[in-house]
């Protein structure tokens, strides 16, 4: 029994040549050459439009006197899967809560937005900003002041009723 | 105004003022062909390139220059620390020495006498150049092999292995520019160009396309980059050079870049000869040719009170320095270019490519030029634009031929067989049903 062959028709040259492939190849690179499609942000420069939902740096909110909102109720610390938030709460003489010591550990933080979903008097929150970067490991454990100083915006919290933010 | 050759104290301060000219202007040129490679790059890449240091990053080369300086130069314990440090150097002293020769604007006036436009007009221009081009090889070879790093040493064989191949198919090429011009001498080649009233590239398309691809493997520019070869060999014959003397592979391999495209402006686009006979000021042997209608050796006729000749300018050398000095940039270009588009050949495709199909085709075009050149000579053609209009159908014709076989032989195929194997296995299939 004879073994059946397939013969395959080669390509021709205008499938295989070198010289062809070689040549639209070169116009190809030409015509990005002259005109190339710089696409590139100039970062430092050229800013991003973080989204409304982007979560980023916490940041707490302060009252019209420059208190914290802070009533130290011990939610946020106790839903972050994390575990990078550190309360100690106090009371002061007319029986508020306020906040001892606040920090967070931006190291440990995933980002995940649960502090700011659980705090009942919209304390804590997380903001459109990322650009976080210091010279030694201990600065990015924020303490309460320092939270207080953010100005960037505040992250926009999703909305059941209104699921794209529109 | 006496036009006599410039001499004496004022000569010797033009020769100083030359080479340093010279001499910064090819480094000022490695270095911005560095930025401009990485800029072309990036514009084919559709990306922005170095935009950081400077306006459009002009200051780049110099920051890069700091770097390398600055930065901790390693030795390997176990290197050949004689020709470890000597490598870089060998290799890039050649390229800025070839320069030398190499005229870069038509001769300028100058109330002392008129000064030619290159640093030494010596009579065996070319074959100085094919001795010294050669040299920058040493650099890599003993670079790599003063390494002891096996892909060092890989790389530098594969250096010397590439130059050997295609330093012939260049020699002969330059044969052939030989043949017609009649003289080694470059500044007689630029005249014999002016002469004919066309480039050289016309005439000689076929040795012009030749030379090209050697000069792409001589400078071991992609696709024909075998002796660095990221893919294969690390970073082949600099794997274990670092800062400065690292700094010193790239900026050879730049100027080696630099002096194959004054090479190729010079030879075969009339170096710095500009269209029209407004420039054409020859400058030999410390004299200006004038009333002479052909400066071939013997065979030059002066006829005396015919001028053939301009009058060198000022305003002339500025402009026949920036017609040379574009051709070269045009070149560097389109060495880029190549860069960016070509993937790079396998080593046998390369070693393929200089000995099957460049050397016997350079070999078959010197037969058939010179026997063309005899031909013509036989009819009592006189040397002149006819007799280059001849050629450039000659060299046409055979430039056609050649790219027709390159594109319908699969000169440089993939794995598949040759068709010697395909006929063998065809030969075997005989007699088994074939399929559709």
């Amino acid at each position: 029994m004879a073994i059946s062959v397939k013969v395959m028709k080669r390509p021709g040259p205008e499938k295989t040549s070198y010289l062809r492939a070689t040549l639209s190849g070169m116009a190809l690179t030409f015509r990005h050459l002259v005109n190339p499609a710089t696409l590139t942000q100039q970062y430092p420069e050229e800013q991003t439009d973080l989204a409304p939902r982007w979560r980023g740096t916490h940041r707490m909110e302060v009252h019209a006197d420059g208190r914290p909102k802070c009533v130290a109720c011990g939610l946020c610390p106790t839903v972050c899967p994390a575990n990078c938030i550190r309360l100690v709460g106090g009371e002061d003489d007319q029986g508020n809560r306020y906040p001892v010591v606040y920090e967070i550990d931006e190291f440990r933080c995933i980002f995940c937005g649960m502090c700011q979903e659980v705090c009942p008097v919209e304390a804590i929150h997380l903001g459109q900003h990322f650009e976080n970067s210091e010279y030694t490991r201990d600065r990015f454990v924020y303490d309460l002041d320092r939270l207080m100083e953010q100005d960037h915006p505040s992250t926009l919290l999703w909305d059941p009723s209104d699921p794209s933010s529109e | 105004m006496e036009l006599h050759p410039i001499s004496g104290i004022p000569g010797y301060i033009a020769m100083v003022v030359k080479v340093l000219a010279i001499f910064v202007g090819v480094l000022l040129t490695v270095a911005y062909a560095t930025l401009g490679e990485r800029k072309i790059a990036a514009w084919i890449q559709d990306r922005s390139g170095p935009n950081r240091v400077g306006p459009w990053g002009l200051f780049q080369p110099i920051a890069d220059g700091l770097k390398n300086l600055l930065k901790e130069e390693t030795l390997p314990a176990k290197s050949a620390k004689v020709y470890f440090l000597l490598g870089p150097m060998i290799s890039l002293f050649p390229a800025f020495v070839i320069f030398a020769v190499i005229p870069i604007a038509a001769p300028l006036p100058t109330p002392w006498g008129v000064v030619d436009m290159m640093v030494a007009d010596i009579p065996i221009g070319i074959l100085f150049i094919m001795a010294l081009s050669s040299l920058g090889v040493y650099g890599l070879v003993v670079g790599g092999w003063a390494a002891n790093n096996k892909y060092a040493l890989l790389g530098g064989m594969r250096a010397s292995a590439q130059m050997v191949s295609y330093e012939v198919a260049m020699g002969l090429s330059v044969v052939a520019i030989l043949m017609l011009a009649g003289n080694v001498t470059l500044t007689q080649v630029v005249w014999q160009q002016q002469q004919l009233g066309m480039w050289f590239a016309l005439p000689l398309s076929m040795a012009f396309i030749l030379f090209m691809l050697s000069a792409f493997a001589e400078t071991n520019r992609l696709p024909f980059d075998m002796p660095e070869c990221e893919s294969e060999l690390v970073g082949g014959f600099h794997t274990e050079y670092s800062g400065m003397k690292y700094a010193m592979y790239p900026m050879a391999e730049y100027a080696h870049m630099t002096t194959a495209s004054a090479l190729m402006a010079t030879l075969f686009f009339g170096g710095w000869d500009l269209p029209g006979s407004w420039d054409n000021a020859f400058w030999y042997d410390g004299q200006l040719l004038r009333s002479c209608t052909s400066a071939v050796g013997a065979a030059a006729t002066c006829i005396p009170g015919t001028e053939v000749l301009a009058a060198p300018a000022l305003w002339k050398t500025a402009l026949t320095f920036t017609g040379f000095f574009a051709k070269v940039v045009f070149f560097l270009v389109v060495y880029v270019w190549v860069r960016w588009t070509l993937p790079r050949f396998r080593y046998d495709q390369v070693m393929a490519l200089g000995w099957k199909v460049l050397l016997p085709t350079a070999l078959g075009y010197i037969m058939l030029l010179a026997v063309s050149i005899l031909v013509l000579d036989g009819l009592g053609l006189t040397w002149g634009f006819t007799y280059g209009l001849v050629l450039t159908a000659v060299s046409g014709l055979a430039a056609g031929t050649f790219l027709f076989f390159i594109d319908r032989g699969r000169t440089i195929s993939g794995a598949a067989a040759g068709a010697s194997q395909r006929t063998e296995i065809k030969s075997i299939l005989v007699g088994s049903p074939a399929g559709d």
